[in-house]
């Protein structure tokens, strides 16, 4: 040993407790001849280390550079201290409560090392569904309370056996304190149950894998909840879970064995691959391969397939040998949270799935499978979950004054997120709020992320809208303070949060709908503003929408509203020839438009993607969110990279369109339509449509920045999911020179909502309330 | 019409259309007060006033709607109806054979109900300060031996039964005023004969209500907020609900959960006694279609729906316009 001239004592904050942290430490201790201890505490991670100077030098940047993959240090703290005289190193127990500044991280797929144990007779994890290392395994869906220790887990119940306790206290081993280890002799184990709740005897997996290949649907308890499954070969068995799960359109995810597969029916570039691979294992949206041979059944409409690599040890086993694509769908009825609990899988699931696949090691925390797609190279979130949450996303806030707050989320896609000290915690997909189920499922995810994070929010911000759920779910919230903030506001606000913007942009809103600041509905918006202020400089022309929700579930009812507010006679004479056998029902919408009876107004690119939809008779009823958008996106180009946008961007051919006193009036581009369909040439509509939206949004835009002088544009709302529209629009802005921003953490539908509804609600508290009172700031 | 001034005309008017319909031993006696004959039970008094539009309607017409209306309170309340007052207003220009037929339909349901018509006022107002007519009535009945009905004895486990198929005012009277043709008539009707005759035969039954305005939902709602610690638990498979009330309902975007029904009983019975209750009033007219859509469950206020598709949802009070809540 040398000689002992400094002790010093790090304190380690971020995701530091799960990622194999401490072994990490012990590690470089050992390596840098270092005596002391280290341990986990609800602050982060603990060292108090001794030795020669320069070691400690040496110690202290290694942490930095040599940091596990999945740690995410957010800060360390560092005293120095008398030296003790320490004879070793040593990992100690966790101690004290946590005061929210260590995070558990979120679930990983399972690393090669463990896939190695899976297919090795000689170890003692061979062929066990459920093994699992500090670097890999679940983590968040686990997790009861924080610091991260077994104790606080779903694993409490399970005795480690002698060979997995030496594992787990071997700090050399790869499983040293890996909290969720466990082998056949000591961990959770699986079991098959009829519909009737009879348990099956022998080997639970070549059954498993008999009974897929006969075409039954199973139910099987994955990490975050129930997967309904079926061969997606099988074309019966697919039609068939469609029409139990009443979900006829919806396209359906699938799982492939592995990436040889993948390649076969879809075209992935080498960052989709490594998406597929990474250790969130999300749903990768690809395009579909020209030779692709599975039934179109899994996503009737569309040239896009949301495909995923088997992601814990249970699914590798089960794929191994069984159908090499599985069709892999949330475990649930329409509408309802995604099930989690045996007893749910049977009551709700019970009329879909042939048989149950389940375990004893219960889901502590509900967490569907996240669904992205790729934009440059990066993510492009359409739903954010297993894998990124409860991953924190910095914003831009003032670092003296820290504000609690909780942005509620929208009523759909449902996400809430919490603010603490300038760190944005989204959580899991929750979905629709509609139900009691759901209801439940939100306030479950939010009192486990107020106790993980440490957090009672000061501040509730809600959607203005006045009758969502997600508003009436906290009007009882302790909580000082209440603000309300606009639709799109929000959706602003929360592409600036994640792009750490904290200046007046322009906002190019496309989106749904979204209550108004006039009490109608909004979602084709370009806003001027900032976190605290926001106007509606442009906005596309309203329309009359007859019948609340029925009006978004079918299209052909806008479609009637646009026909006759531009088309003339001619448009009168369209909705005659498109809607036979719909002759009653447009004749009634005709009249209650007249009389102004149960309708509201309507300016939103989504209503306006449906009624293009339903006239050129794509999608006139939905049986999903989005559906006739979606389908209508399907007629133009997959632009997959930046020589196709360029070239694309050089031959766009829009309708004409007015854009008069701040509103963009669409009659010439609808009266455009109608010629066309009357000339026959509807297959050319698409892409003109698409290309007019684009320009509409540029021009507006370039409007707008002329008298600002803004140059800063963020796009956000759910149409902008529309890939070509993305693509085109962020092109010819930049030409015009503008800064472009986008959504790369958040979804930029209302998944991404709440993210939003904190900032602003942060800096209206901040700024204006000087934190009293309620906000409704809009002047 | 013209204009009233409570001289001739009016009592031409009066003389003509009411009294001729009306004629009966107190109505006739022609004195400032109606004078009813005395009674050792309570008494139960309603009133209500009724703007409809279109005044005819399939099913019915504004007369028989304001008799039903006030007979209908008076019987879920438990009472046996006896007696009603009406007062007219009437626009300027409404015409006479209309008028007559309004009457007419009137004195027909208050035959069908047993009621005697004590007391009646007119008033014909000037062009434009109302749209037609509008009738108030004033029902009077007497509360049987034994009947004590009360929103305090819903208690968990007891049933819920509705009287027939829902939403079919709503949706008759919307398609005749909007000018579609639809196989629809409204569910206007007297109840009061279905209610004493459970009430008679059965000690089952604990509070009804007629589900009017703002449909089976909203009524449940306003029950469910009043009574104590109870939830109310409907099963969507089980409403009794008309293919024509469904397809509109579709089409146009409405719950008939919150339609309108004017022949309709919401009644919570004793689970033991639901059976019975259900086949005693199946025998009747206008309660063919009786069935049991739920039940009372511990709880704290909320009515939820059990839907077919395996979720549950809340039930709120009807609220304005509908609003789409999909992004
Ligand atoms: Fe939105
Ligand atoms: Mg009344
Ligand atoms: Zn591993
Ligand atoms: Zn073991």
């Amino acid at each position: 040993m040398g000689t002992v001239d400094r002790r010093m004592e790090l304190k380690v904050e971020g995701v530091v407790q799960g990622v194999g942290f401490r072994p990490f430490i012990y590690r470089l201790a050992k390596t840098y001849h270092l005596n002391g201890t280290v341990r986990n505490d609800g602050a982060g991670v603990i060292i108090d280390i001794e030795g020669k100077k320069e070691n400690t030098n040496h110690f202290l940047n290694n942490i930095l550079t040599e940091a596990p993959a999945l740690a995410n240090i957010s800060n360390i703290q560092h005293k120095e201290l008398k030296p003790l005289g320490y004879s070793d190193f040593v990992i100690v127990k966790s101690r004290g409560q946590t005061e929210g500044k260590v995070m558990v991280p979120p679930d990983i797929a399972t690393c090669s090392e463990c896939k190695a144990d899976l297919v090795n007779p000689t170890d003692h994890h061979y062929r066990y569904p459920f093994t699992n290392c500090t670097n890999c395994g679940p983590r968040f869906t686990i997790v009861q309370e924080l610091p991260y220790d077994r104790n606080k887990t779903s694993m409490q119940t399970f005795i480690m056996c002698e060979a997995c306790e030496k594992e787990y206290n071997d700090q050399l081993d790869r499983r040293f304190h890996a909290q969720p280890v466990a082998c056949p002799n000591c961990g959770p184990m699986v079991q098959i149950i009829d519909r009737k709740g009879k348990k099956r005897k022998g080997d639970w997996l070549n059954l498993c894998q008999k009974l897929l290949l006969e075409g039954k649907i199973l139910a099987i308890k994955s990490l975050g909840g129930f997967h309904l499954a079926c061969d997606a070969k099988n074309k019966r068995a697919i039609r068939r879970l469609r029409r139990l799960k009443n979900r006829p359109h919806k396209p359906l995810a699938i799982m492939c064995r592995d990436v040889d597969i993948v390649r076969e029916y879809c075209h992935v570039s080498e960052y989709q691959l490594d998406l597929l691979k990474s250790p969130a294992a999300p749903i990768v949206v690809l395009e579909r391969r020209h030779d692709c041979d599975l039934p179109r059944e899994l996503s009737p409409g569309q040239n896009s397939l949301g495909v995923m690599l088997p992601y814990t040890p249970l699914h590798i086993l089960i794929m191994e040998s069984g159908p090499s694509v599985l069709v892999m769908t949330s475990g649930n009825n329409s509408n309802m949270p995604i099930c989690i609990t045996n007893q749910d899988a049977f009551r709700q699931l019970g009329q879909i799935a042939d048989y149950f696949v389940v375990h004893d090691r219960p889901i502590e925390n509900r967490c569907d499978d996240s669904v992205v797609t790729t934009i440059s190279e990066r993510p492009f979130f359409y739903r954010r979950s297993r894998g990124y949450v409860p991953n924190s996303i910095p914003v831009p806030v003032d670092q003296n004054t820290n504000i609690s707050i909780v942005g509620v989320g929208g009523d759909l896609k449902n996400t809430f997120c919490l603010l603490k000290g300038g760190l944005a915690y989204l959580s899991p997909h929750i979905g629709d709020l509609n139900t009691i189920e759901g209801e439940g499922a939100y306030l479950e995810s939010l009192a486990r992320f107020k106790s993980l994070i440490h957090i009672e929010p000061e501040v509730v911000v809600v959607d203005l809208h006045p009758s969502y759920q997600s508003s009436a779910l906290v009007e009882n919230s302790k909580a000082l303070h209440k603000v309300a903030v606009q639709h799109h506001h929000a959706h602003m606000a929360s592409c600036m949060a994640e792009n750490a913007i904290n200046e007046p942009v322009i906002g190019a809103i496309l989106d749904g709908t979204g209550y108004g600041l006039d009490g109608n509905l909004w979602g084709f918006e370009i806003l001027q503003g900032d976190y605290v202020n926001c106007a509606r400089k442009v906005h596309l022309d309203y329309v009359p929408l007859h019948g609340g929700d029925s009006s978004v579930r079918n299209p052909w009812k806008v479609a009637v509203s646009y026909l006759l507010k531009y088309g003339g006679k001619d448009g009168e004479e369209l909705v005659t020839k498109l809607f036979q056998g719909k002759e009653q029902p447009v004749e009634i919408i005709k009249k209650l438009i007249k009389t102004n009876q149960n309708i509201t107004l309507a300016s939103s690119c989504g209503r306006l993607f449906d009624a293009v939809s339903a006239i050129l008779g794509i999608c006139q009823t939905a049986s999903y969110e989005g559906q006739a958008a979606i389908e209508l996106g399907e007629l133009v180009p997959w632009l997959a990279s930046d020589t196709e946008v360029e070239s694309f961007a050089r031959s766009t051919s829009p309708y004409p369109f007015l854009i008069k006193n701040g509103v963009i009036d669409p009659e010439l581009m609808i009266k455009g339509f109608i010629k066309d369909i009357k000339r026959g040439a509807q297959n050319k509509i698409g892409k003109k449509f698409h290309d007019t939206v684009v320009a509409m949004v540029v021009d507006s835009v370039q409007l707008v920045g002329e008298e600002t002088n803004l140059r800063k544009v963020v796009l956000s709302g759910g149409c902008w999911q529309n890939r070509y529209l993305l693509m085109l629009t962020k092109k010819m802005l930049r030409d015009r020179g503008f800064e472009v921003y986008y959504h790369k953490l958040v979804p930029t539908n209302d998944g991404g909502l709440s993210l939003g509804q904190v900032m602003v609600g942060y800096w209206r508290c901040k700024n204006v309330l000087g934190c009293s009172g309620t906000s409704n700031a809009y002047q | 019409l013209s204009h009233g001034d409570g001289g001739a005309l009016t009592r031409k008017l009066i003389e003509e259309i009411f009294y001729k319909k009306f004629y009966n031993d107190i109505l006739i006696k022609d004195q400032d007060a109606a004078l009813l004959p005395a009674c050792d039970r309570p008494i139960a008094m309603t009133t209500d006033s009724f703007i409809v539009k279109p005044i005819f309607f399939p099913g019915g017409d504004i007369g028989k709607l304001a008799v039903c209306g006030t007979v209908n309170d008076l019987a879920v309340s438990g009472a046996e109806a006896k007696f009603i007052t009406t007062a007219f207003i009437i626009e300027e220009g409404f015409k006479m054979e209309d008028l007559a037929q309004i009457v007419d339909s009137m004195w027909q349901t208050a035959r069908e109900c047993g009621l005697t018509i004590v007391s009646g006022d007119t008033k014909v107002v000037e062009k434009g300060s109302i749209d037609g007519i509008f009738i108030n009535t004033t029902g009077i009945g007497v509360l049987p031996a034994g009947v004590n009905l009360g929103f305090q004895q819903i208690k968990p486990g007891d049933k819920i039964i509705i009287s027939g198929n829902i939403g079919e005012h709503g949706v008759a009277v919307m398609a005749s005023r909007e000018g579609f043709s639809i196989n629809l008539s409204s569910d206007c009707a007297p109840l009061n004969r279905i209610t004493q005759s459970i009430l008679k035969n059965s000690q089952g039954v604990k509070f009804m209500r007629d589900p009017t305005r703002g449909g089976v939902a909203s009524t449940l709602k306003e029950i469910a907020i009043s009574s104590h610690n109870v939830d109310f638990c409907i099963n969507e498979e089980n409403l009794p609900i008309s293919q024509e009330v469904n397809t509109v309902c579709q089409l146009l975007g409405y719950d008939p959960l919150y339609l309108a029904n004017e022949g309709k009983i919401l009644a919570f019975v004793a689970p033991e006694e639901c059976e019975k209750i259900i086949s005693l009033m199946k025998e009747l007219p206008y309660g063919e279609n009786t069935c049991c859509i739920g039940e009372v469950q511990e709880g704290k206020g909320d009515v939820l729906l059990k839907t077919i598709i395996g979720g549950t949802r809340k039930l709120n009070l009807l609220s304005g316009i509908s609003l789409p809540r999909i992004c």
